[in-house]
């Protein structure tokens, strides 16, 4: 991670805002054809590397999510 | 012998009506008599005897009391009686194709086997654990290396292909342990089936069970049926014909009707008239007409209560007479803190 300056005007720096993933990091997505998890990295081909299809979900949120059992 | 009932304990039950449906026993209705409540009068004519009892469910008569205490007790056994269900469900992860939602919603309805006596109301969403109890659910499908090629069962295919309730794994906190030591809580059947799942499939979840009553949801009524009847009082006015007497053993339920293999005298059966569904199909044959009289008496309860959860059957109209108890110290306290204001005629409002 870049250790920008706590300015009051952030550079802009492209079109794309440096989001929570850095760039680079790998991360798991369910094929919705197989269902086998599947790593990839930004800008790599969105591929699946167990059946060649090319539809991936994203995994579902690790947060913890509250209900009543009504 | 044949039991014969005080006219004014029945309700009559004609061809196409009921009559004398309501009590009269009341103070000032019969002209020279007392019918003023007396405790002493009460307990003479109270009686309440078990029928048969079973694992789950237990038949008794209450005989002596008003419908409206019967009543009382049927309905406080469904909606007051508490019970321990599952009230909140933490999921951290449900890749199921059963909705968090519907999952959530089938959990609370899991009988468990745990005695409310051992556990507090919860109030105002404080949980110790006096009142919460923590269920760990953690589940996950695999495919099974060994399966047979051409199978198409899921137990032979697949490992942990189904959620059940035995699956709930119980985490004790504080002095749970040692209170529940000799009755650890789980579901009372473990076979129930609450998602199917397939490979890479998983559940994760947590789940706090506290203390209920029915009337706030019915996943806390401890009760599959609460139910009575009143007992069907058949007489026979005249001797039945002979030639007639399977006929007329045919109007009523198996075992209601008796006739003598000899003589073929008909009567009624004492012990079984209670199976008696009183169809009135003697009542629709013309050549029945003036032979017999079908009534219910009105005071004699046979109730059926069929417990499903960690209620022994037998405890259950117990637990509700001491509800009942409860409410009527409550109303006492009450009319006492009315009666003990300074009385200038005029009543004050609490908040006022």
């Amino acid at each position: 991670m870049s250790q920008l300056p706590q300015t009051a005007n952030p550079p802009q720096g492209g079109r794309y805002s440096v989001g929570l993933v850095a760039p680079k990091e790998a991360m798991d997505y369910n094929c919705a054809d197989c269902g086998a998890t599947n790593e990839i990295k930004s800008r790599e081909p969105i591929r699946c590397r167990e059946c060649g299809h090319r539809i991936m979900y994203k995994k579902r949120t690790k947060r913890m999510v509250q209900f009543e059992a009504r | 012998m044949a039991t014969t009932y005080d006219s004014r304990r029945l309700v009559g039950i004609k061809a196409e009506r009921v009559t004398d449906v309501s009590s009269r026993d009341f103070p000032g209705h019969y002209p020279d008599e007392d019918h003023s409540w007396n405790l002493e009068k009460f307990r003479e004519n109270l009686t309440v005897k078990i029928r048969r009892v079973s694992n789950r469910s237990i038949d008794f008569d209450l005989v002596g009391v008003d419908a409206s205490i019967a009543n009382a007790f049927r309905r406080i056994i469904i909606a007051e009686v508490p019970t321990i269900c599952i009230e909140n469900v933490y999921v951290y992860n449900n890749t199921t194709v059963i909705a968090d939602e519907i999952l959530a919603h089938r959990l609370g309805l899991i009988p468990l086997n745990i005695d409310p006596k051992a556990m507090e109301m919860r109030v105002d969403d404080e949980s110790t654990d006096r009142n919460t109890i923590v269920f760990e659910l953690k589940l996950e499908c695999t495919r099974k290396k060994d399966a047979p090629k051409d199978s198409t069962n899921p137990s032979e295919l697949y490992n942990n292909h189904e959620l059940l309730s035995g699956h709930l794994v119980w985490q004790p906190a504080g002095e749970q342990e040692e209170v529940f030591s000799k009755n650890p809580p789980a579901p009372t059947n473990p076979n129930i089936v609450l998602a199917k799942l397939r490979p890479g499939q998983v559940v994760e979840m947590t789940l706090h069970a506290v203390k209920g009553v029915g009337k706030d949801h019915a996943k806390f009524n401890p009760v599959a049926t609460a139910s009575y009847r009143l007992l069907p009082n058949i007489v026979i006015k005249k001797p039945i014909p002979p030639h007639l007497a399977e006929k007329f053993q045919k109007c009523f339920s198996p075992g209601v009707i008796r006739i003598h293999p000899r003589t073929k005298a008909v009567t009624v059966d004492e012990e079984n008239k209670r199976k008696d569904t009183v169809s009135r199909e003697v009542l629709r044959h013309p050549e029945f007409e003036g032979f017999v009289e079908l009534s219910r008496v009105r005071d004699f309860f046979l109730f059926n209560i069929e417990s499903e959860s960690a209620y022994p059957p037998q405890r259950l109209f117990t637990e509700a007479i001491a509800v009942m108890r409860g409410k009527i110290s409550s109303i006492r306290r009450a009319a006492e803190a009315l009666g003990d204001q300074p009385s200038d005629g005029d009543v004050v409002m609490a908040d006022s």
